[in-house]
């Protein structure tokens, strides 16, 4: 079996990992390297080399989006890391494991990454609910503190870093990264026009990394064993491991560290054990509520950005939402669509007024008053809302994934609601 | 402190010496007093459970903003309570896994259990009822809090038991 660096703390009964044992498993040694003798350009380029993308969602490559951060010294002044603890997609549920058991590991990677673009304030922007994890995170702060990993003159080097805790007042949109900058700064978490990038102009104006925990969970590995031992890690395309989760009617939901490019059949069969006794598959959406369904002719795909994306939809947190044949597909869809309506921030009309709009459409469906012209109404609106570019950020395209897709693959079951005046499957819960 | 306080609007002085010193703790580390805000408001909300009015009005002066601005702030995010809640906050998560897992059952049987519906607080204080959005462990779905305690994998069975006693348990 292959290495899992992620989860290596991670114990059975799922408690957290304190320092003494962080570092009796080689912990700090990425950051004890990196101080002894690496410079932030030497750190970029590994990062850069090791081909790590952003696991929050947009895969967007690491190394690059950090080089994005001036590191001349024209403008002085602070420059953040943030990290993006936020975890409010439905179905989504990878980062709890990692806060929770090794709160360590996310420190590190947080310090390094910071290094790196030369910050000296970092800020783990946490959601409400993740009190356990909130605790952990600040008790792990003082720990690394009063081993000078953190704070003034780490390690001896001359770098210094603060790093703050901030716990969210719950809002989905707050994980956009500009939302989060908003909210950061004490505002409504109103998306910001790009560009400026935050990269440029972010918290306060300033330069600012935004990076998912998972993302810089890998980042001490990364430092530690180098590009060549990360790619390696992965069985295709993409580098190293990623947490994979599965809920829904499955026989064994959860969530694991595997390879990129394991196959979901693999992560479906093997982990998640097939689906519970008495149910068939339908469809799933492979990485959290704002991604389009794929069905059992996808099964042997592997888990990577590129396959997931030729298959018309997205990896995106790598945790899979899963539809079984007893689950009415309008219902599950018009659960997700009343989520993103109640958690649209209001600031554009498409998605402000849209997708209250298709929410009241498919109850309709549901509740059996659906017309027939309805299904062309929601062809309509995916069209209009789910370009990208017609809203201010990507919620409302998101929140059309699905929808989207449920029309394509299950539309025979809209026509029945619609023909029947009733939902077919009333009773199944 | 004290120095401060004095140049401060009077209203300010509703808020507790405690409430003061957090507030003053997280403002320290940012760059304009209004930039705590969200901190702010959950700090008092941790000590009255809710944001009164005049707690609102009180904390903006503090901050050195607009009542109105905290106020839009406040109602934005879906945690900060502008209404009184009771002593224990029951979320239920109604997201799409636990939806699946039959999440409108639970639901239903706290609200028969405690003869309120969502978004009502019960006669004696003691229980608010409302809805949350995906609590990141759908695997153990259906998922619900009690206070600062996550239940997982809920059954209706197990309603009267958790809400007597919390029995069962995870930290949040
Ligand atoms: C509506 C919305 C919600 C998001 N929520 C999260 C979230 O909870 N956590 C997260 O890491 N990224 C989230 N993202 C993605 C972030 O905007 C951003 O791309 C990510 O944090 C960047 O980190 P990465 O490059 O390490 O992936 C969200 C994006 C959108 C549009
Ligand atoms: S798409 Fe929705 S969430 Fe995004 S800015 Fe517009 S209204 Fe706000
Ligand atoms: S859907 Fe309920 S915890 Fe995620």
């Amino acid at each position: 079996m292959s290495e899992l660096p992620l989860t290596r703390n991670v114990r059975p009964d799922l408690s957290p990992t304190g320092i003494k044992a962080y570092e009796a498993n080689g912990g700090y040694q990425g950051l004890r390297r990196a101080m002894a003798g690496l410079s932030p350009a030497d750190c970029l380029q590994v990062v850069k080399d090791s081909k790590l993308r952003g696991r929050g969602g947009a895969g967007f490559p690491t190394g690059m989006k950090w080089s994005f951060v001036p590191m001349d010294n024209v403008s002085p002044g602070h420059k953040y890391l943030i990290c993006n603890a936020d975890e409010m997609e439905p179905g989504t549920f990878k980062d709890r494991l990692l806060l929770e058991c090794d709160p360590h590991q996310l420190i590190e990677g947080m310090i390094l990454a910071a290094y790196t673009i030369g910050a000296d304030v970092a800020y783990i922007f946490i959601r409400a609910e993740y009190l356990k994890a909130a605790r952990l995170l600040r008790e792990a702060i003082e720990e690394a503190k009063a081993k000078h990993y953190l704070g003034r003159d780490i390690l001896g080097s001359g770098y210094s870093l603060a790093m703050y805790v901030h716990a969210s007042a719950g809002r989905y949109i707050c994980g956009e990264e500009t939302a989060l900058i908003s909210s950061l700064e004490g505002k409504r978490a109103n998306p910001r026009a790009k560009p400026p990038f935050p990269q440029v102009s972010g918290l306060w104006g300033r330069p600012t990394i935004v990076n998912n925990v998972e993302t810089l969970c890998n980042i001490p590995h990364i430092i530690e064993r180098g590009p060549e031992w990360f790619g390696s890690l992965g069985l295709g395309e993409d580098a190293g491991t990623k947490l994979f989760g599965v809920s829904g009617r499955v026989s064994n939901p959860g969530c694991w560290e595997m390879p990129m490019g394991t196959t979901i059949r693999e992560i479906l069969e093997d982990k998640a054990g097939g689906m519970a006794a008495g149910y068939q598959l339908r469809g799933f959406l492979p990485g959290g509520g704002s991604t389009d369904f794929l069905v059992e002719e996808h099964l042997d795909l592997p888990m990577e950005y590129e396959s997931i994306g030729k298959a018309g939809s997205r990896m995106g947190t790598g945790t899979m939402i899963v539809l079984d044949d007893q689950t009415c597909p309008v219902g599950f869809v018009k659960n997700l669509i009343e989520f993103f309506a109640q958690e649209s921030c209001g600031f554009c009309t498409p998605c402000r007024d849209g997708l209250p709009w298709n929410a009241q459409v498919l109850d309709d469906i549901e509740q059996g008053r659906g017309k027939p012209e309805d299904l062309d109404t929601l062809e309509q609106h995916v069209g209009y809302i789910g370009a990208i570019g017609n809203t201010h950020c990507a919620l409302a395209p998101g929140a059309m994934e699905p929808l989207q897709s449920a029309l394509k693959y299950f539309r025979e079951d809209f026509q029945r609601h619609i023909d029947d005046g009733a939902c077919p499957y009333r009773g199944a819960h | 402190m004290s120095e401060q306080l004095h140049s401060l609007d009077a209203t300010a002085l509703h808020l507790s010496d405690a409430e003061l010193a957090e507030i003053d703790a997280e403002i320290a580390h940012a760059p304009y007093r209004s930039a705590v805000a969200i901190d702010a408001l959950k700090i008092v909300q941790s000590h009255r459970r809710w944001v009164s009015d005049e707690s609102l009005e009180a904390l903006a002066a503090y901050l050195e903003m607009p009542a109105a601005e905290l106020e839009g702030i406040a109602t934005f995010y879906n945690l900060i309570f502008r209404q009184p809640v009771g002593e224990n906050v029951i979320l239920v998560c109604n997201s799409v896994s636990c939806w699946i897992k039959g999440c409108e059952g639970i639901r239903a049987a706290i609200s028969r259990q405690l003869g309120i519906e969502p978004g009502q607080t019960t006669a004696d204080g003691r229980f608010t009822l409302l809805p949350i959005t995906c609590l990141g462990a759908c695997d153990k779905a259906p998922v619900m809090m009690v206070g600062e305690h996550k239940f997982e994998d809920v059954t209706v069975e197990r309603i009267p038991a958790i809400l007597e006693h919390g029995e069962g348990a995870t930290p949040g």
